[in-house]
């Protein structure tokens, strides 16, 4: 196989916006276009959206599409299908389930959710209790799943359900594609501290989901779902970011903006927290260039618990820096917002949100226990649960 | 601005195993305990095979006057490597600041000849604690002949120079001037440092002859690169202190047992080592960064050099305080390297200026004024 260059990239780019011109073509149908160019996700398959090319190329096939003026996929919209089920399918999938499914997850015409925590599973979530039973060529799927963020826009979700409670924990789980619009899933609203329902309940009445969308082997869940989550938190501490780009620029910027508000403790504390983020970015884009130089560092789950700690220090200052205005809040009004923007509310709504940093997507406690455990080599908790049936753990 | 190349290449990566396998030799902990009980503290010939054989003491000085034209980013990953053995050796005083100061001037081109043969050793003379953005020193006055007169305190590595590079006021202002040490007028003393791995000396010039190698307009930017260049590589050597503390550590916590466990299995030790870990992936980002501004003559070095001092002097610090912690009891015994770490973390967070010194440097470079 040759290896697929920038300049090809650039060529294919050309050859694409020459057959569909962006200003003139539907978005889907340009997005569907870029797809079957292998320009969606280079480092993809070829036939799946990709050229097997380097992760690192993607970058040159962006900037020329953004140069064109041409229509994206609006990432920030669909972040759990790129971010965790595409990669998830294309490990784990048949070639049937990856025909069906990745197109239309990456132009955005399917929006994936994500049913794994349950009220009772967070931080234990091998303890799972959502049940499915074979019936047939189907699954029956019954049980309560929580923090389901784009659960109401959401044509399909990636599942994880106990299919044999005989078996400890771990073993007995297996993955599933749910189609959200199934009778029996029912999607409420789960309004947060900031006012808003970015997050959903979903419970799931007698399910039914063919075996055809089962991903992996059955009892086989635990390990598909690892692929998810060390992509989730890929996904959520990374991204790559010029200076300021995050939250300290918008903190930066009212800085300079209000020199009525300076003072010499807030001074020092955001010159503190410059350190701290550029640090951080810089981090973030080493691991980038060690991804695309193809050695993957154990950095992401760090990246993550970076971004937390900093997001949430920095808008707590802000609030403090904005004084008497920190009093104020844009609106309680409870509102079901298709994505995050932190840019676009005001600063208590960031601090407010910045809060679910350190839980979602792994607790920053749990992402210290997988740091210390499995970069460091460190032992283990002694653990009374690992090889007890499930149906036999005290709840 | 293009993107800094935050890896280490092939070469950079050869270079490291060198000077690792030599150290892992010549240079393990107990040895440096050992030598920094007796009077003479520097490894003197530990510092002539790095300096001779792997040509460490001319790795920034071009190819044309004997030294191996290298990087700062080369120098950056040797500093790891001598930080992680807290190497009693005048690399960062010869090698960096004094090479850096001379690489600046015109003219220097004998001297640096010489340190690139390892045939001499230089210093810097200034106190460890100088800040590139620091007002130019006035302890030491020189006269129109270029005879120095004055003092200078906490020099390092000042005791075992054979070449000092002297920043002094003369009749038309400031000005750059080398001094042999064997010339008569240069008394040198030892106080007892803090760090005992690079020792510091008090040095005092009475009618000491000088050669003037720059003068007013010059020696300022000369001095200044040569601490920024230093403030930027000693960020890498932090990188290694820190690195060491997190290794030795962790070694430790899992061969430790209390309670019928090792200690490392309790989470409240884990989360600390995770948190260390992170400071060190993001330290390691940070002095990468710097070595690369360096090398590269980006405008945006001095932004990158006080970031990294900023971010790279309290995790050192962090790292060997939690070192002595975790350690108990043992951390605290004198037989126990752990001090030493420590004890050289704590003089670098004040080298080439503190972290709130490089912060509020920050705040001018970046448009975050007071």
């Amino acid at each position: 196989m040759t290896t697929v260059t920038a300049d090809d990239l650039r060529e294919r780019v050309r050859a694409l916006l020459a057959e569909h011109d962006p200003g003139s073509t539907d978005r889907d149908d340009f997005l569907r276009a870029r797809f079957d160019a292998g320009l969606a996700w280079v480092h993809f398959p070829v036939g799946l959206g990709g050229l097997g090319a380097p992760r690192g190329l993607q970058a040159v096939v962006n900037a020329e599409l953004a140069d064109a003026e041409a229509p994206d996929n609006n990432p920030p919209r669909i972040g759990i299908g790129l971010g965790m089920a595409a990669p998830t399918i294309l490990k784990f999938g048949t070639d049937e389930q990856k025909h069906r499914f990745l197109r239309p997850l990456w132009t955005g015409e399917e929006v994936w959710c994500q049913l794994f925590s349950e009220p009772g599973a967070g931080s234990d979530l091998a303890a799972l209790g959502t049940r499915a039973v074979r019936d047939g060529d189907d699954w029956v799927v019954t049980g309560q799943k929580v923090w389901t963020s784009g659960a109401h826009s959401a044509r399909w979700a990636i599942l994880i359900a106990r299919t044999d409670p005989d078996l400890p924990k771990h073993r007995g789980i297996t993955y599933f594609v749910c189609d959200m619009s199934a009778p029996g899933v029912e999607v409420r609203p789960l309004r947060q501290i900031t006012g808003e329902a970015e997050f959903n309940e979903v419970f799931l009445t007698e399910v039914r989901i063919p075996d055809a969308h089962r991903l992996g082997e059955v009892g086989d869940g635990w390990r598909v779902a690892q692929t998810t989550l060390m992509n989730e938190r890929v996904a959520i501490g990374g991204g790559a970011m010029p200076r300021e780009g995050g939250l300290i620029g918008i903190v930066a910027d009212t800085w300079r903006k209000r020199p009525e508000l300076r003072t010499p403790d807030l001074h020092d504390r955001l010159l503190r927290l410059w350190v701290d983020a550029e640090v951080s970015r810089l981090a973030g884009e080493r691991l980038r260039q060690q991804l695309a130089a193809g050695a993957p560092g154990p950095e992401g789950s760090a990246m993550k618990l970076a971004f937390a700690r900093l997001n949430q220090a920095i808008s707590g200052l802000e609030v403090e820096l904005l004084g008497e205005e920190g009093l104020r809040y844009e609106e309680w009004t409870m509102h079901r917002p298709d994505i995050v923007d932190f840019g676009g509310r005001d600063a208590g709504y960031r601090y407010l949100r910045a809060k679910g940093n350190s839980i979602e997507g792994g607790t920053s406690e749990i992402l210290r226990n997988i740091i210390s455990e499995r970069v460091l080599g460190l032992p283990s908790e002694p653990r009374n649960d690992k090889d007890i049936a499930w149906k036999d753990l005290p709840r | 601005m293009t993107s800094p190349d935050l890896l280490y290449s092939d070469v950079e990566d050869d270079l490291r195993s060198s000077v690792r396998s030599l150290l892992a030799d010549r240079c393990p902990p107990t040895a440096v305990l050992a030598r920094c009980e007796g009077d003479r503290p520097h490894d003197l010939p530990l510092w002539s095979t790095l300096a001779r054989e792997l040509g460490l003491a001319g790795l920034l000085v071009p190819e044309a006057l004997g030294g191996h034209g290298a990087s700062a980013r080369e120098a950056a990953v040797v500093l790891e490597e001598l930080g992680a053995a807290i190497t009693p050796v005048p690399f960062l005083s010869s090698a960096v600041l004094a090479t850096s100061a001379l690489l600046a001037c015109r003219g220097a081109e004998p001297e640096l000849t010489s340190l690139a043969s390892g045939g001499l050793t230089a210093a810097l003379a200034v106190p460890l604690s100088a800040a590139a953005d620091g007002a130019f020193p006035g302890g030491v006055r020189a006269d129109e002949d270029g005879v120095l007169t004055g003092r200078v305190g906490s020099v390092p590595d000042g005791a075992v120079a054979d070449l000092l590079v002297v920043p002094a006021v003369g009749p038309d202002g400031p000005g750059l001037y080398t001094v042999r040490t064997d010339a008569g007028g240069v008394d040198r003393s030892a106080p007892v440092p803090l760090d005992l791995t690079r020792p510091i000396a008090d040095i005092s010039f009475e009618q000491a002859p000088g050669r003037l190698l720059a003068g007013p307009g010059q020696a300022e930017p000369a001095l200044e690169r040569a601490l920024l260049t230093g403030a930027g590589l000693l960020a890498s050597e932090q990188l290694g202190i820190a690195q060491w503390c997190l290794e030795t550590t962790v070694a430790y916590l899992k061969e430790r047992t209390q309670f019928a466990r090792p200690v490392g299995s309790f989470q409240s030790l884990k989360h600390r080592l995770a948190d260390l870990w992170l400071e060190l992936v993001s330290a390691r980002a940070a002095a990468r960064n710097a070595a690369d501004a360096l090398a590269a003559g980006s405008p945006d070095a001095p932004v990158a050099v006080a970031l990294a001092q900023a971010y790279c002097a309290p995790a050192a610090v962090r790292a060997a305080e939690e070192c002595v912690q975790l350690h108990g009891g043992i951390g605290m015994t004198w037989e126990h390297p752990a001090h030493l770490f420590l004890k050289r973390a704590k003089a670098d967070e004040i080298a080439l200026g503190t972290p709130g010194r490089h912060r509020a440097r920050l705040g001018h470079l970046v448009g975050l004024p007071g």
